[in-house]
């Protein structure tokens, strides 16, 4: 059975945190960008890798069979079994864990590519073929922009699963706010909570970011629905 | 709601206005329709004439005046029951696409608490009176073409043999061919089960084919001229109108009468045997369309055997009209 | 470096008893080792993790569908109500999990308010979307021909949102079976446990692999019956 640690589970744990938080800057800001580092490379990665993959596959409307497996998929295998399997590579924690990261966060990026493009409305993409507008028009001038809210969101998904991944990449040596987060032995309860209000506000941030780059990429007249 | 074959409906002084627009969408309406009559609402977009329909089964409730059916205040009863109580037909049919054509049919039935068995064979009657196989009772409204959805529609609407119909532009969406056979059939349907009917329509040629009456409507829901399609064509009452009807109205006239109805010519001896003929039953706008294109005047006028019955010349058809 | 061994009350070392090669030379996969402990590790902790799923399912989709439900018929409700589910999305799971001892404690009651949450954001999504999907013209000739507002919401317009409400229960399901292996952080159940018990002991491969496949197969197999729930629900797409 578990044996825990005494600590009193109560509300005022919550302002205990944020003492915490409070007396442990320097911790909680190294945490945070270790957390970030692993995080923001995963998100870089999986962008180039999906992004571009997706987009070219919706504009040639071929593969809708991978782009859903790879949805379906990804969302059945669990990030904890992801980075186990890191761990089985043996070598740099950084790298095993940002390629499990890496491999969570293509699927959201890949799909919502992929069916935002191909989603653009046909009669528009074949009014502009007979206006002569080359694929690549199209593809930039054209379906991009119309489908960025739908690729936004899906970077969003991403990029909130990587973060809070990242979390528990810390049992495989990851780092990060998840090495506080998964000892209660040496943070308390109220360490525990503290890094836990942090790395949710790491993640709101991000979807903050990406929710500003939306709005800022696109026109007022491209819904959003 | 009366169980009558057929109900009189009366507009009185009828009005309604949606705010922030200067002029009413339907402007002190006043009409009656008698009972079994199909009675044609016709005007330009923006007339009023869809809005004016939906009063009657309160899909949109009217600001100042009162319609009855068959004497009875529409305000004066509950909402629900009123509509199931009409037929109501719309363009894009609206057929429930997660329910067989038969459960399509049933549907007022089944609020009506009516038992099954009664239903299945009110279902077998509106299948063959809309002209539809009873094997497409157990399909899906996607498995069907627009004209035959179209006639579930109608099936739909007499489910429970209401005593007024409503229908919204039902024939729009279909090609010309398929809308003229449709058409055709609804006025044979019609003599079969004389209800009163609200039809909508902007084509005046579909008004003039199937209205006993025909009503044009206005910009801002004025009525310009209530009255049957032939003295609306003879004398229209203003401006708007003639040009709403078309300047062939003359010829429109035509349209409406056929040889076997009007006096002929008498024959001059017997006819060559090569000379253009045309059955009584033929319209005298057809019969005349048939004298410009082949030269044939005069025409020769046959019964159903064959028999020539009389003769009728391009000249004679210009005093049938101003005799009319 | 690992501290797992706190959480999980000191390493726990599984009885090998002969302990074979394959075991103690830690390979890819023993099936010995899964043939001896499916019982005693592997069958329970699968049964916690459907019954931690299906819980949280069950519950997140009632709540889901009331809301959604409200918000169909009062528009107003959709922004505080989708930005709700949002907010609670966005938090990371572990996080969440956290966050919620001091309040519930270290319970299964825990777990399943944080798999609740994440749940409801597809699920009132899904729903609301598939009501709102619902043709104008069936919806005007339902209210044409005199069905009431709740006749025509339970035989027209939810039955013509199936496909959509089960797109999402779909997505909703496989996310919370995945998101369940991290209970083992917060309760001693579900595959999770498994996991850590194995990544705890020199990453034992076998444990690791056995629990995870498990936990994917578990997922895949709910993802495949509710298509075929989804395909009994709705037989007029099929025709």
């Amino acid at each position: 059975m578990i044996r825990l640690l005494a600590d009193s589970f109560s509300w005022g744990t919550f302002p205990d945190a944020v003492r915490f938080v409070a007396d442990n800057p320097g911790l909680l800001w190294h945490k945070s960008v270790q957390h970030m580092e692993l995080s923001g490379a995963a998100i870089g990665i999986a962008l180039l890798l999906a992004l571009p993959l997706g987009v070219m596959l919706g504009h040639l409307r071929r593969g809708s069979f991978v782009a859903i497996s790879v949805s379906n998929f990804g969302r059945a295998l669990p990030s904890l079994v992801l980075i186990a399997f890191a761990l089985f590579v043996s070598g740099h924690f950084f790298v095993n864990n940002m390629a499990a990261l890496i491999v969570l966060g293509i699927p959201p990026i890949l799909t919502n590519a992929y069916f935002g493009i191909e989603g653009v409305d046909r009669n528009i993409v074949e009014a502009a073929r007979g206006m002569g507008m080359s694929g690549r028009d199209i593809l930039f001038r054209i379906e991009l922009p119309l489908a960025l809210p739908l690729i936004i969101a899906g970077i969003r998904i991403a990029a909130v699963f990587i973060i809070a991944t990242a979390t528990i990449a810390a049992v495989a040596g990851g780092g990060g706010l998840g090495d506080v987060i998964v000892n209660q032995a040496t943070y308390h309860l109220s360490g525990v909570v503290g890094a836990s209000l942090v790395v949710s506000l790491l993640a709101f941030g991000a979807a903050l970011l990406l929710a500003g780059v939306r709005k800022l990429l696109t026109r007022p007249y491209v819904s959003a629905d | 709601m009366s169980a009558s074959a057929a109900a009189e409906i009366v507009f009185d002084r009828v009005t309604k206005r949606y705010e922030g627009r200067d002029q009413a969408a339907v402007e002190n309406l006043s009409l009656t329709i008698p009972a079994g009559e199909i009675c044609v609402l016709v005007g330009p977009s923006g007339a009023g004439k869809t809005t004016a329909m939906k009063l009657v089964n309160r899909l949109i409730e009217l600001d100042e005046g009162d319609i009855t059916i068959d004497g009875t205040s529409i305000r004066d009863q509950d909402v629900v029951e009123l509509r199931r109580g009409i037929g109501y037909v719309i363009q894009q049919v609206g057929l429930f696409p997660h329910m067989t054509i038969a459960e399509n049919i049933a549907t007022v039935p089944r609020l009506l608490g009516w038992p099954k068995v009664r239903t299945k064979e009110r279902t077998v009657e509106l299948l063959e009176l809309v002209g539809l196989e009873q094997e497409y009772a157990e399909r899906y409204p996607a498995q069907l073409s627009g004209g035959q959805r179209q006639r579930v529609g109608l099936a739909r609407a007499l489910a429970v043999d209401p005593p007024l119909m409503l229908m919204d532009e039902p024939f729009g969406a279909l090609d010309p061919i398929t809308r003229d056979r449709l058409q055709l059939e609804f006025l044979r349907l019609h003599e079969e089960v004389r209800k009163t009917v609200i039809f909508v329509t902007h084509d005046i040629d579909e008004a003039i084919k199937l209205g006993d009456r025909i009503a044009i409507l206005r910009e801002g829901g004025h009525l310009a001229q209530y009255d049957t399609p032939d003295r609306i064509l003879a004398h229209p009452a203003d401006e708007f109108v003639e040009r709403f009807v078309g300047a062939d109205r003359g010829l429109k006239r035509l349209a409406l009468r056929r040889l076997e109805e009007i006096e002929l010519e008498p024959l001059n001896g017997t006819p060559p045997a090569d000379a253009p003929r045309a059955p009584g039953s033929t319209t005298l706008r057809d019969a005349l369309s048939l004298m410009m294109s082949e030269g044939a005047d005069p025409l020769v006028v046959v019964d159903a055997a064959g028999t020539p019955i009389g003769l009728l010349s391009v000249a004679r058809v210009g005093r049938v009209l101003s005799e009319l | 470096m690992i501290t797992i061994s706190l959480l999980a009350g000191g390493p726990v070392i599984p009885n090998f008893g002969e302990g074979s090669k394959c075991e103690t030379e830690n390979h890819a996969f023993c099936t010995s080792w899964v043939a001896d402990h499916w019982s005693d590790t592997l069958q329970p902790a699968l049964l916690q993790h459907v019954k931690l799923a299906a819980i949280a399912v069950a519950i997140g989709f009632v709540l889901a569908f009331a809301a959604a439900l409200v918000a169909y018929r009062y528009r107003r409700a959709d922004q505080p109500i989708g930005l709700l589910s949002d907010f609670l999305y966005t938090i990371p799971s572990l996080a969440l999990f956290q966050l919620l001892v001091p309040l519930t404690g270290l319970t299964v009651t825990t777990v399943e308010i944080a798999l609740v949450s994440y749940t409801l954001l597809i699920l009132y999504r899904n729903i609301l979307e598939g009501l709102r999907g619902v043709p104008a013209d069936v919806r005007e000739s339902a209210r044409g021909m005199g069905l009431t507002r709740l006749q025509s919401l339970v035989r027209v317009e939810l039955p013509l949102a199936v496909p959509s409400i089960m797109a999402g229960l779909r997505i909703a399901t496989v996310s919370t079976i995945s998101i369940a292996t991290i209970a083992a952080f917060v309760i001693p159940e579900g595959l999770g446990r498994p996991i850590f018990i194995g990544i705890g002991q020199d990453v034992f491969k076998t444990e690791i692999i056995a629990a995870g496949g498990l936990a994917i197969l578990l997922a895949l197999a709910a993802d495949a019956l509710l298509v075929l729930l989804g395909r009994a629900l709705t037989p007029w797409r099929n025709a």
